[in-house]
Formats: C-alpha cells, structure tokens, sequence
C-alpha cells in the first residue's frame, strides 16, 4: 500500500512517498582518494542528511575531487503553512501585448532599466530587455509597445531615477545579480528611499528582479513586482502591461488626455 | 535515390553569392580606404612599442590612448600616429621607450613638437613600422615552432575542444584553465569582464575583479599563455588560448593578442555594431586593422554569426547567417587572410523541441562545411533555450557534440549543463568535456561511412537556405550593407552609420598625407 502524503510533512520524493531522497553534486579541492570519499560522506550527513550513498567519485585536473551523491533528508516543512504571494498575470503573447497597448494605452509604455551600484552583471536585465530575449522569448526592446532604455550596469540609483523622471517612464525595471551580503536587498531599498525623498514613491511601476529576488521580498520592499531566475521577458511585460490598464481604469489616464501633473518633480 | 557524402549544394549559386559578397565589400573598403579611427591610431602606437600606462585623474590610463589625445588636441590626426611619433624622434633623438617614459614622467606633448622635414620623418616611420612588423613575424614563427614541437591536436581530424573560464580573477582562472586541459580542452577562451567592449581603453596589469569575466590586458593574456605553454610541455599538447577583439578597442587587442601569443580572437564587427552599438564605421575600420595583425601573426578570427540566431528563430534565420559569413569572409580576404584562418561562425540554436530539428541542425552545419571548405568552423552550442534544466541542457550538448563531429566543424564551443544559471563551476566544465571526450573519440570518421540523400529533407534544408542566402545578398547589394544595418536585414536590430558608441572617433584621412605603412606590410587589399 502506498504510503498517505502528508502535506503538514512535506519532504523530497524519490520513489516512495516520505523518503527524502535527494540528488546533489559538488567537488571538493582535494585529490579523489578514499579519505576524500570519507569526508564527502561527514559534509553531507553534516548538513542533516542520513543513508548517504557515494554514487560517483572522480578526479577533476589536478587535486579537485567531483561527487555525485544521494543521501536522504530527514527533515520537513509544513506545506499547510507555506505562504507565497503569486504573481498572477495572464499569459499573453507579445503580438496580444502589442496590441492591447496600440488599443488601449494608445502610446508605448516607457520602461527605464538599470543594474544599480556596483553591480556590474546585466544577464538578467539584458535576457529581459534586449531583443534577442531569453530561451526564446523575446525582449521587451523588440516589442512595439514598449520604449526601452537600458541604462546597463553600475548605475547610481539617483541617475536612475533621474533618467526614469526625464524619460517620463511608466515603470522602472531593476536588476540586482551580486547579492553577497544581501547588497541587492540594500540596493532595492535605496531606490524606494530616495524616490520616497524626491516624492516619487507613486510616480512608476517599480519591478525588480534577480536570483535572490523574489516577489514576496518585492513586495515588503515597497516594489510592485519582483521577478526570478526563470521569469520570462513576456511576464515582466504582461505584469506591466496589467498595471498600467489598472491605472487607466482608475484614473482614466493615458497621455493623450492626461492634463494634471503628478505631485513630484516632473 | 541517389546518396552522396555531400549535399547537393548548387557550386553557381555559391559563386554567385561570393561575387555580390564582394560587391558589397566594395563599400567597406571605401571606407577603410579614406577613414581612421583613434582606435587604429592607438593600435599603430601599440605595434610601435607604446604599451606602458600612466597615472592620470586617479586611472591607469594607457600611453597610447593619451597621445592619440594629444594629436587629437592639436588636430594631428590626419598624418596619423606615427608620423607624429616619427617626427617627435626625429626632433628630440629619443627612442621610443624614452619617448614614452617622458610622456608619462614630464607630460612631453607630440602634438605640440614642431613639424621636423617631411621626408625624412616619413623614412623614419616606414623604418619604425618595418621593425614593428619583423617583430610581430618573428613571434609567429615563435608559435609555430611550439606547434611543431609539440602534439597539435589539429593534426586529429576532429574538432578541437574549446572551454571559457570566466572567474574575474584571472589566478583563477588558471586555476579553472589547468583542469580543463587536463581533462582534455583544446583551447581556453578567458571571457571577458562584462561591457569591456564599450570601454575606449585597454585596462592594465593583472587583475583579480571582473563581473561575468576577466578583464582583457597584456599582462592577463600572458599570464594565461604562460600557464597553458607550461601545461603544454607538460601534456606535450599544443593548447590555444582565446579572446575577444571587438568594441572600442577591437585592433588594439589584436595588437596585444599578437604580442602575447593568442591563438584565436573573437573578431566581428557586426556583432559589436548589432549586439553592443558601437557606431558601424568605427568597428568596420577597426576590424579591418585588427584582421591584418590577425592574418600576419597566424591568428584565427572567429565570426560572431552566431549570434544572429540567438536574437531571431534560428530555424528561419539561416540565410542571414550564410550572408553575413559570406560578407566576413570578403572581409579577411581584403585583410590578407587566408582561409585557414577563418572560423567562420555559426551555431546549433534551434528550438529543441521542432520536429526533425536534428535533421535541420545537420542540413545547416553540413552546409556550412561545404560551403567553406577550407575554413576551421566556429560552431556554438545552443544556449538560448536553456533555462537552468541542467539535465536536459547536458543531452542538448551531447547531440551538439555529435553533429559538430558528423559535420566535421572546426572548434566546438562546448555547452555547458549549467548555462542560463552561471559561469561554469569546475564541475560543469569537467562533464562538458567528458560528454565531448566520449562523442568525438567515438564517432571519429563518422562522416566518412554516411551520405545524404539527394532528394532528401536535409538536402532540401539546405538548398533553401542557400536559395535564400543569395536572395538576401543580392537586396544588401542593391542598398548597400550599412543600409541594410538600419533596415534591419541582421537580427532584427536596427543600427544607423551616425549612432553607436565611438563616432566621435572616427576621423577622414587623405591617403597622400596619411601615413600607415603596416597597411601595405602586412598585405592589405584596400
């Protein structure tokens, strides 16, 4: 009989229900040797894990030892208790996009996009904003509905929200890569605090994204969105796009009638 | 049904797109011919021997940079580097290592000397650019006897194995680069630190910090060579070492590169014009400089058409590709190259998940083959449809692996399981050569035990592709490629012949008064 699945203990599957298997693999900076076997074994059960089992053990150059490994984890989470904040947007297609916002918006959506600080990897800014995409979806530049500028890496946050102003951007897409000793959640906070300064904190659409970025951190960081390693570029612009219609719900606003100027600096 | 070891690829159509490829060269050459960039001025001052750098406003701010500033200063360009620098000599008697310590130690200004007799300053810059040239020759024949000496895995009929380290540190980059050629890489490629093409300066020293990469210096790159040359003795296998030659400073590396001994460079104006905007008549000039030290000092270039299919569906791309190679090739020809030293680029970037897209990838890559017989193919692994599924990642590798063996392509970049989510671990890089270990030794010869069929659906792949090739050719043709850039003919990008990092550095010259006698050294057909 099959064992019941108990979402209050919820732990991997391997091929019985409950039995925490999980794969991994690492390499340690030693020569593959049966010591290095012993002590690949001690980090594993270290970590918590039981029934370890050294599946592969081979030598990589010179003094570097790889490991492929199945061990068991016995410890749980209650699934009942495990609370995300979803994203839900419709998936539509960049043709619809285009074509919601040539009906409805009646102007490109302006998007100003940056990497702040001294973060110098634009991987993720560029798989969302520059034409050729991610994993063939492409980016938000190749859409017509979209005005794009893509700041690049290394950007102060004051020039962002500089450009952002000048541009009169609907949205400000950030993203943060490094995240060694949290500076993305630093750098994600400096942008709302010194928008919050310059009586911006309404102005735009705030996204941010990286991997270590999730929407829930999003969210309690006073952006409208966040985004992680697998968000598609069609994602980011199906949220933005949803937000502005919500805006244009609420106030009646896109530019071809909009004659009150928002409270800040314009 | 006929089978043949080859596809039935029309030998008048391919003619026939060499011949417009060559038309459309026609307008680069124009170019090259009455333009220069400061760029290539720097590049010059470079071969003269002006490699050292100076403290200015809290950067190390390379020699050649400040003293094409300083012609630019006083409106010297025109004559080009060397003359100044010959007439500077000339006036002072320095060589040019003091020339260089005064300009770095008591801010001597070659833009302010006064104007020495013209004839003899041109005889002394053809002999100073004469000794620059031998020396570029000399260090040649310096790699080729290594190659000699040791086993050159070119001599395998296989494709070589090429592997990226990209730590930002480049001690550990060694590090990363000794495993993999104990593992059995053929070439290393040290991925650059991210944006350095958009930097109009050659950083210097050794560095430890880069993001996504290591930044590209004369003292990483020997660092580097150094490490794989020891390694080599050691294996007693010739291992090549790789860069990037595009952006601002794309002839200034080749120069380094050559200085250095690097095997092969990234080398594609397009890709900076397309991918990275940079203004397309600075590139195009600078790649032209940058191909002619490649070809004298027996440096691969490598294409970067590849690209094209990552921003488009790769499916339907293929005749923009084929154009573009035909253009790069027309390009190397003009620089002296031969076609041995053409990695003429492409990739397997397909969606996996298309029905018969194996068939396709093997029509696309066989084509290629044939089409560039002589010509060492650059074939790149598919990395746009890889999510962070390092399974299936590694499976899309293997077929990758398989195809570049079955069509015999020249240099495999070898996917990595974890691309999409990092730079490769030690790990990662290790499967990735074992999976290319295990393919190519086992499928050694393959293409010599199978044929195509004639009427088949590879061989009509093909034939499309080439149909379409020719037709996309003839429209650049008619409109003249920097046209085309703007309409988006590549791509899908639009670039225009006023935009793009680096205008501001191109210049026009007049051939009578402009001076670059390593034009003709090294074999220049423009």
């Amino acid at each position: 009989m099959k064992a019941e699945l108990d979402l209050k203990s919820l732990k991997p599957y391997g091929d019985t229900t409950g039995d925490g298997s999980v794969q991994m693999s690492f390499t340690l900076p030693v020569e593959p040797t049966p010591k290095a076997r012993e002590a690949a074994t001690l980090i594993v059960r270290e970590w918590g894990f039981t029934d370890i089992k050294i599946a592969h053990m081979s030598k990589i150059g010179e003094n570097y030892a790889f490991f492929v490994v199945f061990a068991r984890c016995g410890k749980s989470i209650d699934y009942t208790k495990v609370h995300v904040p979803e994203l839900s947007t419709e998936k539509r297609t960049y043709k619809e996009i285009d074509q919601i916002i040539v009906v409805k918006i009646k102007r490109p959506i302006r998007l100003v996009g940056a990497c702040t600080g001294y973060d110098a990897h634009t991987v993720g800014l560029d798989a969302i904003l520059n034409m050729k995409g991610f994993d063939g979806d492409i980016g938000l530049e190749r859409y017509r509905g979209f005005r794009v500028v893509n700041m690049g890496s290394q950007v102060p946050t004051s020039d962002l929200i500089d450009r952002a102003v000048k541009e009169k951007a609907d949205a400000i897409l950030l993203s943060k890569i490094v995240s060694q000793k949290d500076i993305h959640v630093s750098d994600m906070r400096e942008l709302t605090g010194k928008l919050k300064k310059r009586g911006l904190e309404n102005r735009f659409i705030l996204v941010a994204g990286g991997p270590r970025v999730t929407h829930k951190l999003a969210l309690e960081l006073g952006y409208d969105a966040g985004f992680t390693i697998g968000a598609r570029p069609s994602d980011v612009a199906n949220f933005i796009l949803e937000k502005m219609l919500a805006k244009l719900d609420s106030t009646g606003d896109n530019e071809g009638t909009k004659k009150k100027k928002s409270k800040g600096e314009t | 049904m006929a089978y043949s070891a080859t596809l039935p690829l029309s030998t008048r159509k391919i003619a026939r797109c060499r011949e417009i490829a060559r038309s459309i060269g026609g307008e680069v050459a124009e170019l090259v011919e009455s333009h220069s960039t400061v760029g290539t001025e720097r590049a010059v001052l470079r071969l003269l021997g002006f490699n050292d750098a100076l403290q200015w406003e809290g950067l190390l701010f390379p020699t050649s940079n400040f003293l094409v500033d300083q012609l630019k200063a006083s409106e010297r360009l025109n004559e080009g580097a060397l003359f100044w620098v010959a007439n500077a000599l000339l006036s002072t008697g320095l060589g040019i290592s003091e020339l260089e310590q005064r300009t770095i130690k008591e801010g001597f200004d070659i833009g302010k000397v006064a104007p020495f007799d013209k004839s003899k300053v041109a005889k002394l810059a053809n002999q100073l650019a004469k000794d620059s040239f031998r020396k570029l020759v000399q260090y040649r024949k310096t790699r080729s006897g290594l190659k000699r000496k040791l086993h050159d895995p070119v001599s395998e009929k296989r494709p070589l194995k090429y592997v990226i380290v990209a730590t930002g540190n480049i001690f550990e980059d060694v590090t990363q680069a000794r495993a993999a050629v104990m593992d059995g890489a053929d070439a290393i490629a040290v991925i650059r630190s991210t944006a350095q093409s958009l930097l109009d300066y050659v950083p210097q020293g050794t560095t430890t910090e880069g993001f996504g990469g290591t930044y590209a210096t004369q003292a990483n790159f020997r660092l580097m060579r150094q490490a794989l040359d020891e390694l080599g003795q050691e294996q007693n296998r010739y291992i090549r070492l790789t860069n990037y030659c595009s952006g601002l400073c794309m002839s200034e590396i080749a120069v380094l590169a050559a200085l250095e001994g690097l095997d092969f460079l990234l080398n594609d104006a397009m890709y900076g014009i397309l991918f990275r905007d940079i203004n397309p008549r600075r590139t195009l000039i600078d790649q032209h400089f940058s191909r002619l030290i490649c070809g004298v000092s027996d440096i691969w270039i490598m294409t970067g058409e590849d690209n094209y299919m990552k921003t488009t569906d790769a499916k339907e791309s293929g005749d923009q590709v084929l154009a573009s190679q035909f253009i790069n090739e027309v390009a190397a020809l003009n620089a002296g190259m031969t076609h041995e030293q053409m990695s003429i680029g492409h990739a397997m970037e397909m969606d996996p998940s298309y029905k018969k897209v194996i068939l396709y990838e093997i029509a696309r890559a066989q084509m290629t083959r044939q089409i560039f017989p002589k010509c060492p193919l650059k074939y790149m692994c598919n990395t746009k449809y890889k999510t962070g599924d390092i399974f299936t990642s590694h499976a899309v590798d293997t077929v990758f692996n398989f195809i570049g063996s079955f069509t015999q392509q020249g240099v495999l970049l070898l996917g990595m399981p974890t691309e999409a989510v990092h730079t490769p671990f030690l790990q990662d890089r290790s499967l990735s050569i074992r999976n290319a270990n295990y393919i190519l030794n086992g499928s050694l010869g393959i293409s010599n035990e199978f044929g195509y069929r004639s009427d088949g659906e590879i061989s009509r792949f093909a034939q499309k592709v080439l149909d379409d090739a020719l037709k996309l050719l003839e429209k650049i043709d008619g409109m003249g490629l920097l046209k085309s850039i703007e309409k988006r003919y590549f791509a899908d990008v639009s670039r225009t012949v006023e935009g793009g990092k680096g205008a501001a550095g191109v210049f026009p010259v007049e051939r009578k008064n402009y001076l670059n006698p390593f034009f003709e050294l090294m074999g220049s057909k423009i």
